[in-house]
């Protein structure tokens, strides 16, 4: 008998002690609130997996050569608690795959993160190596709202991250809880460990100064026909956090909101494709033909820096290398030769999600088109074309001394080959930011015939070398 | 039945440590509600920035220029009174720093005070702000003892109601500069704001200072009571002392801005009041 009453002794209190907390603590909802309708549990992991499905780590297709096996908990590493999540990434020849990935995923119907401000999450690694890529909001069905922070730089001891949601009030219900993707890139090839733990929502209060960018944060101009269509890319949120550094994810388009400045021009969905729709119309104060839009982007009702103005065109195009028209088939671009003078090294690369052609130290280097080495390219019939386009950005400072020359080259490599040469010179480029022209190609000296061109090289002698091309092709208007 | 007596006892103590945990957990929740913040009432100076174009000259005049070495924190903006740089605007004072090339210095931006307009000794200094952010930006609101010109500095004494770097946006530091103890050596306490910073909304910075203490709030916290006990030297602050805003760039206390800082960089001022 003594017993059971010192049993109600003691849990009288705890309740006592649970109904002070409660009232004297806890914010009531007012009467006109919205009670959520999916859970909003923060924690997806602690000791364990919190809510996610059975499977808990979703891995990226081995087919494309994710490696499944190098996940799994620790119980002898926490940063509390008693166990961790502990990856092995594996060296890029392993035959069980190359690098590692995944996602975790709610085990219900989504979770309700409007509450929150940040997912954070501890990590540690085995060396100070960089993880790809950290992020949530990928379901691996829709991966609507998928945010990333790309290459975080490990520490070999415990440390928090912290991942900004770019607008909260859009995660009225979540399944993409968390996501990874590493590889040994920074590690030379080396495979290494690191361990994730205390991976939750929060409401940090702390996160400041949003900066939204779309096609990163520049002022992008294009040209395109009626019909044609083409993605605003590079899109991302900052913040500031309370230790006082920035942080930059990338956020998908579905959490901005686009607008066109001319419709009857050009329109934008709210998957960011913008389309043009017309050639545009006389302005009634200046008596020309408006045929420009610009694109651009909110966050959460704040203006996102960079902006695309496109001009509706009525072209024949014959496209080299652009992410508007559909390319005619290259050897290459970077068409490089061991005759001992070339230094030039690059090509084609994803820059935030424009492809773009860049080169470092350039002294020449070809895009070459007419079937190298037998591989069935066509040389490129330019006969109805009138002018070349390009795009070009210095990537240093320009001197107005510094050339950059195009040459063109019809039959090439063929005992009938003629070339015509046409040189941009520094004065005309901006540093670190691009240029367009427009070259008639009647211009390229020399260029007498034009039904067979098959290469194109830019020469710089070093003087620009360091430079990204865009948006090359050749055109007539109609 | 000493195995009972044991367990009876070692429960009580149990019951004890839940009572007394549960009646701290209580106390604590309500900590903000019991502290005595502000007790001067009795309004004397009520400046809200309500007229629109150059702060009041009645009340407020100007540093301009770079002072000896930065204003002696080896400071990098050129002080104007241009109202790019300081101005009364919807209802706010506005002082703005910029990033440009202005007489040889990198950026511009303002301080204004009150020397010779007004002066009190004693009372309740508060001012409700948003603060600028970034590497190298130091917003301040202070007061300076009157008799500066005559005593000099230190000797006037410097009472620092908020300091602040903008690469720590959610640290205030309110200070005490006198004879013994000033420069980088001043009698200081931070606060931290939680789950807030202070560069996103409006926030009170005061003092209550009487004879023998200085007390430093922010909204209705207050958190560190300064005393003649408290300074590693002379006290002097029984005498009149006028109010100084500004915002400064780089300079010994938050170092030089980057890359990063974003320019430019404005500190909001809803109000300046004085109670006694």
């Amino acid at each position: 008998m003594q017993k059971i009453n010192l049993k109600y002794k003691i849990a009288l209190p705890v309740l006592g002690f649970l109904f002070a907390v409660l009232v004297s603590c806890e914010r009531g909802f007012s009467d006109d609130i919205d009670i959520a309708t999916f859970p909003n549990t923060a924690e997806i992991f602690t000791d364990t997996p919190v809510g996610l499905t059975d499977a808990f780590f979703i891995s990226f297709d081995p087919a494309g050569g994710a490696n499944t096996s190098g996940f799994g908990t620790d119980d002898n590493e926490a940063f509390k608690g008693t166990t961790s999540i502990r990856i092995d990434v594996p060296a890029p020849n392993d035959p069980e795959g190359g690098f590692i990935g995944g996602i975790f995923k709610d085990r219900g119907e989504g979770r309700d993160l409007t509450g929150y401000d940040a997912l954070t999450f501890w990590a540690k690694g085995s060396t100070t190596a960089t993880v790809g890529l950290f992020g949530f909001g990928t379901d691996f069905i829709n991966n609507e709202y998928a945010v990333g922070l790309e290459n975080t730089q490990l520490s070999t001891d415990w440390k928090k991250y912290v991942i900004p949601i770019p607008d909260p009030s859009k995660l009225v219900q979540e399944k993409g809880m968390f996501i990874f993707s590493a590889g040994t890139q920074s590690t030379n090839g080396a495979g290494f460990t690191f361990w994730i733990d205390e991976i939750r929502f929060e409401n940090l209060g702390t996160l400041g100064q949003p900066r939204p960018a779309i096609l990163g944060g520049q002022d992008q101009t294009g040209q395109a026909n009626i019909d044609t269509s083409v993605t605003v890319m590079s899109l991302s949120q900052t913040f500031n956090l309370a230790n006082g550094q920035d942080v930059t994810v990338s956020a998908t388009p579905a959490y901005f909101d686009f607008a066109t400045s001319n419709p009857f021009v050009a329109s934008v969905t709210d998957a960011g494709v913008v389309t043009v729709e017309g050639p545009g119309e006389i302005d009634p104060d200046t008596g020309m033909i408006d045929n420009t839009a610009v694109i651009t982007a909110t966050l959460a009702g704040v203006q996102a820096a960079g902006s695309l103005t496109i001009s509706s065109t009525n072209i024949d195009v014959i496209s080299i290398f652009s992410d508007v028209f559909a390319n005619v088939p290259v050897d290459n671009y970077n068409g490089f030769y061991l005759d001992g003078f070339q230094t030039t090294l690059g090509g084609a690369i994803d820059e935030g999600g424009n492809n773009i052609i860049d080169y470092t130290l350039l002294n020449f280097v070809a895009i070459e088109f007419y079937g190298r080495d037998g591989s069935g390219v066509q040389p490129v019939d330019a006969t109805d074309m009138t002018h070349l386009h390009i795009d070009i950005r210095p990537n240093e400072t320009v001197e107005a001394s510094d050339f950059f020359r195009i040459e063109i080259f019809n039959n090439f490599t063929l005992g009938s080959q003629l070339a015509g040469t046409f040189t941009i010179s520094g004065s005309e480029l901006l540093s670190n930011d691009w240029t367009g022209f427009d070259i008639p190609l009647s211009s390229f000296s020399g260029l007498t015939s034009k039904e067979a061109l098959g290469a194109m090289i830019f020469v710089s002698d070093a003087t620009i070398a360091n430079i990204s091309l865009d948006n090359i092709y050749f055109y007539s208007e109609n | 039945m000493n195995k009972i007596l044991n367990i009876k006892i070692n429960s009580n103590n149990v019951y004890s440590i839940l009572c007394i945990l549960a009646f701290t957990l209580i106390t604590s929740c309500d900590t903000d509600d019991t502290q005595e913040v502000i007790t001067f009432t009795n309004i004397v100076l009520q400046e809200n920035f309500d007229v629109d174009g150059a702060p009041n000259p009645a009340i407020w005049g100007y540093d301009i220029g770079t002072g000896d070495n930065g204003w002696g924190n080896n400071e990098l903006q050129n002080y104007t009174d241009r109202p790019e740089n300081v101005v009364v605007e919807n209802g706010m004072l506005k002082i703005t720093a910029i990033q440009e090339d202005f007489e040889g210095s990198g950026y511009t931006s303002a301080r204004i005070s009150t020397k010779g307009l007004y002066a009190k000794k004693y009372g309740r200094f508060e001012a409700r702000i948003k603060l600028p952010w970034g590497q190298g930006v130091w917003p301040a609101f202070w007061l300076l003892g009157n008799n500066i010109d005559t005593v000099g500095w230190p000797q006037c004494g410097e009472i620092d109601i908020m300091e602040y770097r903008g690469q720590e946006p959610t640290i205030v530091h309110g200070s005490l500069h006198g004879p013994g103890y000033s420069g980088g050596n001043p009698i200081t306490k931070s606060y931290e704001l939680s789950g807030d910073r202070f560069d996103t909304d409006f926030h009170v910075f005061g003092i209550e200072w009487g004879e023998g203490y200085v007390n430093f709030y922010v909204d209705d916290v207050l958190y560190n009571q300064i005393t003649p006990a408290d300074v590693t030297g002379e006290w002097v602050y029984d005498h009149d002392f006028f109010i100084i805003m500004n915002l400064a760039v780089g300079g010994s206390f938050a170092g030089a801005p980057n890359a990063n800082t974003v320019f430019p960089q404005t500190m909001l001022v809803d109000y300046v009041r004085v109670y006694q």
